[in-house]
Parts: C-alpha cells; structure tokens; sequence
C-alpha cells in the first residue's frame, strides 16, 4: 500500500532581546543556576508583568520575513498547567489573537519548488528548567532561562517528507538569522520544534491521525524523527492497528520515540485573557518603522548572487543558505573579483575544512579577505592550484596571512623553464611506456606524465608551463 | 489630648509644628495596639522595634529641616496581601505564612518615601477573599462597635484597627467591595479608587482584572491625604493609568450645590435591611437639604452582578494562586510521595476552605467546554453592566445608595453559608466590574448602635467628586462615632 506522510512543524525560537519578556532579567545563556532572575520571573506573589517592547518588534520582523499579516491587535493569554519550572504555574502566551498569522515561505527540494503554509506566530516566556543531579537528592530547578522570549511559528500541515521538513526548517532558521531576531543556536536549545506527524493512503482526502514529538533540538533528529515515526505509523496500519492520537518522547540516542500522554491525558491548559497586561496594539505608524528595519533575505539575497555575481543558481543557494556564510562571500568577494573560485574554495575546501574540525562558521580562522589573497595568489601565478590546498590547511590551522605561508613553506611556483624541462626529459626517460601510449595516439597518456613532473617539483611547477615543455620534448 | 483619636492630618500638622514628636506618636498608638488589639486581633504582625526605628530617623529628618511630604511621620498599617520588604506577608494564609517578600509594593515604596511610619500588617480573609475576615488562617477580627460581630471583609483588619484607633490610617484591597463593606460595618470612610489609579504591584493578587488598593480613614479629609500618597502612573504595573492626577485635598470643599445624583432603584429593593434602607432614604432628604439633586435612576443588570463577578474573580484566582505549590517559597506539606502528591498536599493544608472553594468554582469555568457558558459570558456581563454605567453617567455625576444590606452581623452568622456572604456583595461589585471608583462613609446607626454606610460611586478617575460628596455630607451631618464596644474595654 502506497502511503503519503502529512507533517506539521512548530518552531520555537528564543528571540536574541537582551532582557527578558516581562522583566529586566538578562537572557544571556549560562550562568550560575538562578543568577538571572527576579521576583519577576520567578512569579513571586503580587509582582507584575510588563511587556518588553523589542519582543513584539522581533516577533512582528519573523511575521513580515515569513510573509504573514501582522494583528494590528492581539492579546496575552495564559496558559494553566503545573511543573516546577513555570514558577506562576502559568505560561504567558497567545492563544487566539496571535500576533502574525497566515504566512508563507518557498523551499526548494532538489529543485522543486513549493510554498509552504505558516498558520501563525506568537510570542510567549520560556520556562526554567530541571536538573536531575545524581548527587543530589531530588530534582533541583533553575529559573535563568524563566521568562526568556520565544516565538512560535506554526506551520501548516503542507509538508510530505523528511526532505520538505529539513528544507522549510533549514530556511526557516536562515530567515530568523537574516533578521537577526534569534542567534538560533540549536545546541543552547535557542531554537527547537515540535513535528506533528499522521500518515494516509495516498489519494485519501481526510487526514490522519496524528502524533507530536516534542522538542527535538537539532536537524538531524528532527529528519531522523520524522524517518521513523513515518515508519512506524505506517507499519501500524499495515498490520491492522490505529494510531492513537498522543505525544511522544523522540529519544534520538536510541532513534526511537515513546509514548508519553495520550489525548484523554492531555493537560486542559484552561487559556484565557492575561488580566494584567494589556492588549498588544501595532498601529500604521510602528509597523512602518519595523518593515524599514527589515534587511535583505535569503531569497533576495540569492537573486542578486544570481544576477550580479552570476554564479550558478546552485552555487548561489548554497552560500545564501546561512547569513554568515553570505557575508563572508561578501567580504571575500570585495577584495578579489573571482567570485566562482571563491564561491567553489567556501562550497568546497572551507565546508570539509569545517567539518573535518567541528567548528562554527563564525569560529573559522581564516578570515575572508585572507581566502581572497590566497585566491589572487592563484590567479596571479604566485603558487599552483595544487600548493594553495596546502597553504589553505596551513592557514585554517594557524590563521596565518597566504603569503606568510607561501614563503615559510617555500610554495612558490617554479617558473624556470629549464627546471622543469630537466624533470620534463626525466620523465620522459623513466616512463618509456607512456610516451609509446602518447605517440601511438594514445593522448591521455600525457596526464600521467604530468603528475610525474609534478611530483618531481613537488607541485610547484606552472602547470601551463610544463604542458607546453612536455608537448614540446614529445613532438621531437 | 488623646494622640489616637487626632486624624491623620491633623497629627501630621502637629508633627510638622513640632507640636507633636514621630516617636511620641508611633509609640502612643504602639502602646494602644498592644493593650487592646488582644480583644480585637486586627493586626497579624505588629513592627514595635522597626517602627521605633524608622520613627526615630523621621524626626531625624524633620528636626534637619529636610523636605517632607504631608504626611511625615504618620503612623500606618497596612493591609497583610500588600507585599513589606522584610516585614512577613501572609495573606492570613498558612500557604504565606512565613512569607518574607524581598521587595516592596509599589504602595508601600510610596508610603516610606513619604516618610510615613509602619506599625504593622493587618488581619483580612485569606487571599481577600470574603467578606466577614473570619477565613483568616490567624484568628478571626472582632467589630470594634460590637466584639461579637464581624468587622466585614476582607479588609476586616484593617477597617477594625482605623475604628478603634489603632493607627491614623490603613490601606486596604478591594476586589468585589473589601474596603468599602467594612468601612460600613465599623464605621470608617474607604475608598476603592478607579482600577488603574493605584498600582497593584506588591499586592498579592486575588482577582488581577478587579483588585484595586485604596485607603480606610478616620475621615473623609484623611481620605484625600491618603489617595495623594498612593495614586500615580507606576511603570511595575501595566494596568496603571498614565494621566495626570489631581490634589485630592483640594477636593474639600463643602458645597454640592447643583450636583446630580442618580439613586439607582435596584439598589433599594429586595434583601436591603429595612433599617439600612430608611438610613439611605433619610439620606438622600439630608443630600437634597445640601443641594444636590437626587433622581431614581435605573442599573437594570444589577442582579446579574454577584454571579459574574463570582466567575470572572474566580476564574482569575484559579490562576493567580496557582503558584502556591510548595516549590519555591511559602508553605510545603512535609510528607508526600511524589511531585503530584506534594502538590495535592500542600495545597490541602495550605489553603482555607473558602479559598478552596472559589479555586474549584473558576477551574471550572474556565474549563475546556464551560468556557463559553462561565467564563466568556460572564465577560459579557461585564460589558453591559459598564455600558448601563455609562448611560448613567451622561446625566448624572455620581450614584448613590448603600454599601451593605446589612449592618455588621455576628460572627459566625454567615461563614457556613457561602451564598448568603456573597449577596453581601451585592451594591459594591458592580464598581469592581466595571472599575469604577467608589466611597462609603458612615451616615446613620441603627437600632443596635451599629454603623450604616452610605456609598457613592464616581466617574472613572473621578474621585474628586466622590471626595467633594463625602466630604461635605460628612460636615453636614455630625455622627458620634465612638465605638461602642472598643469602650467596654478601656
């Protein structure tokens, strides 16, 4: 039986204000456990709230980045459960007047193209958290990250795989780097979703019923989730079960989820209107302000890369897929004309570079206008292609400048006709069969005799030059 | 010269002629609380040694010629849900009864910036709610006019230690009438301000929408000293009006003269004590005697009042006390056997039937499926009982009619009876609701020598007019208003 899998995501996003969203508490991550808090944020009988006004202009950038209409009024609600680290015993958030709502934002999956649906997005608190100690003896509570502000973006139910999702969370997170709302560091927990997952025979108009795995905190487990939910809802039909409509704990260590509360178990959050603040009101004039505030995004961003720089489409997604990447193309780009080979050195030897070492972009050691000279030392004929690997390594391991490599390593070129045509004649010489291949007509034999020479001149030879001596001797 | 029975302006003049010392009066009404506050139980903390203290650095700043405010070194008290830094506040709660709040009420910043002296906190319905004081988990406030009667509630204790002197003013909360009704029973002047005009920052809340701080004097000019000290735009409190306010004491002034007031006929009709009622009536004749014009007007939805604001303040409860669960502070049952089970118990313990009882009605209403039918239309309600206010309000400057039904009952009387304690409320809920500013003031006694209220309820920020009101019924209609029961004692 052929199924068709039908995800939803909700998004949390820590907005990167400097305080939090009903105090002056700092949000900064870390710190000694309930260093950053107040009487505020931790509810303390008869203190108050009061609204921080960046809060609503970060949420209402998200909502004009990801195309959706800004509630010119919308309200505060709480929401009533109990857990130890929601000190007020109630979450303040929105609930049916939500700041943002009917959005939309383009992914593209191995170049197809669709639009994906954004119901809303609204602003609430975050909530303190546990710490299970093994020393300790019972739970102990941290309220640092109490009160810290959160958008949710929720999602229409218009993805159908794994693909689609890590595509729409990918440009997600890249929107709400471009506007700078959220640093969306994935490992701090700054940025997390919730998939909502149900599975139907393809053709079937109703949906599914459906599961929500809460919390997954990086990409691959969000891909890895959905993988095998998608799995297991459809093996639970294919042998007669029904999905019950619950929540489920994904554990990504074990790649498997469990279930945590069915529906009849789910909390009855009791929402209503927060009586002590006041309805959210973005009039004409404020709204303006903050549209202005907005800077370019990636789609923009990769049009331009298209049109000015007229690097390939691929090219251009690929380095527009992430802010910091996009700048530092720029800053390289500013300084050396060659954007594709700056473009292939940041897709190819910087990324494995990265990856190799598990580093952050922003941490690399190699700075832009370094990439760009080591580029230029190329072009010029400075060193080869093949030195400038080396000298790249060199540089990513110490941070040192191209040409302070180039000379304590000696990578200069060598353009001395007759050194090179000494190893030329020497290849020639200890290579007897390949030369027969070559004048027999066999011409790509000539590339074996060029590694030869290479390798002789340990790479520093003008590649150009050796060609033109090599072809030369074989002709005699 | 009895220093207790001087008004607080009064006593404030005196001190700023050095007529009178801060010490010799902290001490005088020190000394009154600890010798008959045993009969009376109207404070839950009393602060001898810090009051002392801070009277003491009061003169201090008098005697240097410092700039003080009006009110230098008037002794005060403060209702106990009005948060004191480093001075206990319980709510009359076992859940807060050790309960050390590390910062000050906006009201209570205010107050000590005006050099105004703390005697201590005083007794009231646990989390405010009630209306009779006897839910405190402490001890049960007596009527200084009648030490077997209630003092009203919830701000019992405070109305009680204003009647019998035991400080020159208090300031309560008022959520559904806790300052006006007893202000009514013991017969003191208290005002409920329009929501917003005093911050509620500090105040522990009850109902968030509805719950208003306001002063209970001696007198109506205390009343004016007082609201100067407390109102004002606070930055803490989002609900807190941004507009000017006015010099309450200029208020003062004896002439209604061409005032219209309109006498809303539900408000003499079924379960008013016929006694209280000929007291409003004859009231009313002593209004037109000093030019007011009094008309019949008509509040339609009146009825419709109690069982909204029962909704709308419990619901509201449900969540604000909802933090008390034994994580953080305040009380923790000692045994239990998991996270939900010490939930459960400490909030078994730690909390009152009464406060039980408005936590389980406003769960409810607000649950998933009753939300529509409670909750959403009780905020209906609320709408269309501000709109027939407005109505009224375009013809006439101020309402008028009793606070209570009732005089001061007897202890005991109404606590098993909850239905019959919330109709109490019954004349001043629907300023709550609509956030009205109200003052009742004594205008009659009856038959038992027991205090009868009259109440006036204004424009929103309006007070002046109700101050004006007051004020000059009160000089007009001279009241011996020695408690009687207070008496037996001394």
């Amino acid at each position: 039986m052929d199924y068709e899998v039908v995800i939803g995501l909700e998004v949390h996003a820590e907005l990167a204000t400097r305080s939090k969203i009903y105090c002056s508490c700092t949000t900064e991550f870390g710190g000694e456990p309930n260093t950053h808090c107040c009487p505020i944020c931790t509810g303390m009988p008869g203190v108050l709230p009061v609204l921080n006004k960046k809060v609503v202009e970060y949420a209402v950038k998200a909502g004009l980045a990801t195309n959706c209409n800004i509630a010119s009024f919308s309200k505060q609600d709480r929401k009533n459960y109990f857990y130890p680290d929601l000190p007020k015993a109630f979450q303040t958030s929105q609930y049916d007047l939500p700041l943002c709502f009917g959005g939309a934002i383009e992914i593209d999956v191995n170049g197809v193209k669709k639009s994906i649906g954004l119901t809303r997005i609204h602003i609430e608190e975050d909530a303190g958290k546990l710490i299970h100690d093994a020393w300790a003896d019972g739970t102990l509570v941290d309220y640092n990250r109490c009160g810290v502000p959160l958008i949710e973006i929720v999602s229409e139910p218009d993805l159908r795989s794994a693909d689609e999702v890590k595509a729409y969370f990918e440009k997600l997170k890249s929107i709400l780097e471009y506007i700078e709302v959220s640093d969306c560091k994935m490992q701090e927990g700054s940025l997390r979703a919730d998939v909502n997952l149900s599975v139907r025979k393809r053709g079937q108009r109703e949906f599914g019923t459906r599961t929500e795995m809460k919390n997954l905190n990086s990409i691959k487990a969000i891909v890895r989730a959905v993988e095998a939910e998608t799995k297991r809802q459809i093996e639970e039909l294919e042998y007669g079960g029904t999905i019950i409509q619950e929540t489920r704990r994904w554990d990504d260590n074990k790649g498997e989820s469990y279930a945590m509360r069915s529906k009849e178990e789910a909390h009855d959050y009791r929402y209503f209107p927060e009586p002590d603040l006041l309805p959210i009101v973005v009039g004409e004039e404020w709204l303006s302000q903050i549209k202005a505030e907005i800077p370019e995004l990636p789609d923009q961003r990769k049009s331009r890369y298209v049109e000015k720089f007229e690097l390939p489409e691929y090219d251009a997604a690929v380095l527009t897929s992430s802010k910091i990447i996009a700048d530092y193309f720029e800053a390289a780009a500013a300084v050396n004309s060659n954007v594709k080979a700056i473009s292939n050195w940041i897709m190819g030897d910087l990324m494995r570079a990265i990856n190799e070492k598990e580093i952050e972009f922003s941490n690399i050691p190699v700075a832009p206008e370094d990439l760009a000279g080591l580029i230029g030392l190329i072009d010029k004929g400075t060193i080869t292609g093949k030195a400038a690997k080396k000298v790249f390594d060199i540089m990513f391991e110490t941070g040192k400048k191209p040409m302070d490599v180039v000379k304590e390593e000696g990578l200069e070129a060598v353009n001395d006709e007759a050194a090179i045509l000494l190893a030329v004649k020497e290849a020639i010489s200890n290579n007897p069969k390949s030369v027969e291949d070559y004048k027999a007509g066999k011409k790509q034999a000539i590339g074996f005799l060029v590694g030869q020479i290479m390798k002789a001149t340990k790479g520093k030879a003008q590649p150009q030059t050796v060609n033109e001596l090599l072809v030369k001797e074989l002709e005699k | 010269m009895e220093i207790c029975k001087l008004t607080a302006c009064q006593t404030a003049e005196m001190i700023r002629k050095r007529e009178l010392g801060v010490e010799e009066v902290t001490k005088a009404y020190l000394d009154r609380v600890e010798k008959l506050d045993t009969s009376l139980d109207s404070f839950v903390t009393v602060c001898n040694e810090e009051a002392m203290d801070s009277a003491r650095r009061v003169q201090k700043r008098i005697d240097s010629g410092e700039a003080v405010s009006k009110a230098a070194g008037l002794p005060i008290a403060l209702k106990d849900n009005i948060c004191t830094m480093g001075v206990k506040t319980t709510c009359a709660s076992r859940m807060l009864g050790d309960f050390n709040p590390p910062y000050d009420a906006t009201v209570s910043k205010k107050l000590k910036a005006a050099d105004t002296v703390l005697l201590g906190k005083l007794n009231m319905d646990e989390f405010a709610m009630g209306g009779s004081t006897e839910s405190s988990y402490f001890k049960i406030t007596k009527n200084p006019w009648d030490l077997e009667r209630v003092p009203g509630g919830s701000s019992g204790g405070s109305a009680a230690a204003v009647a019998a002197d035991f400080t020159t003013f208090a300031l309560g909360s008022d959520t559904g009438g806790s300052i006006r009704q007893p202000s009514s029973f013991c017969g003191v002047v208290g005002l409920k301000p329009t929501y917003g005009a005093v911050s509620r920052y500090g105040l522990v809340a009850f109902a968030s929408s509805l719950d208003q701080i306001g002063p209970i004097t001696k007198d109506v000019a205390d009343c004016a000293l007082a609201m100067n000290l407390i109102t004002g735009h606070d930055c803490m409190d989002s609900t807190s009006a941004d507009i000017k306010y006015p010099d309450y004491l200029e208020f003062l002034k004896n002439d209604i003269k061409g005032m219209k007031i309109g006498i809303p006929k539900e408000y003499l009709g079924q379960g008013l004590n016929s006694e209280v009622k000929e007291a409003i009536l004859n009231s009313l004749k002593q209004l037109e005697g000093m030019g007011a014009v009094c008309e019949e007007v008509s509040l339609p939805l009146t009825e419709y009042a109690i069982p909204a604001y029962y909704l709308i303040s419990s619901a509201e409860a449900s969540s604000n006390l909802a933090r008390y669960d034994g994580v953080k502070y305040g009380y923790r049952a000692e045994k239990y056997t998991d996270l939900l089970d010490m939930y459960k118990q400490t909030r078994d313990e730690g909390f009152g039937d009464e406060v039980k009882r408005r936590i389980i009605l406003g769960t409810y209403a607000l649950s998933s499926g009753y939300y529509d039918a409670y909750y959403k239309k009780a905020l209906q309600v609320r709408t269309l009982i501000q709109n027939d206010f407005n109505k009224v309000f375009k013809d006439y400057d101020l309402i008028v009619g009793p606070t209570a039904p009732t005089t001061a009952y007897k202890i005991g009387e109404k606590s098993k009876d909850p239905i019959q304690m919330y109709l109490g409320d019954i004349f001043t809920v629907s300023a709550n609701i609509a956030g009205l500013p109200g003052i009742s003031l004594p205008c009659a006694k009856d038959s038992k020598n027991l205090p009868i209220g009259i109440q006036f309820i204004g424009k929103a920020f309006d007070e002046g007019s109700l101050i004006r009101a007051a004020y000059t019924f009160e000089q007009n209609t001279k009241l011996d208003m020695e408690p009687a029961g207070l008496s037996t004692l001394i």
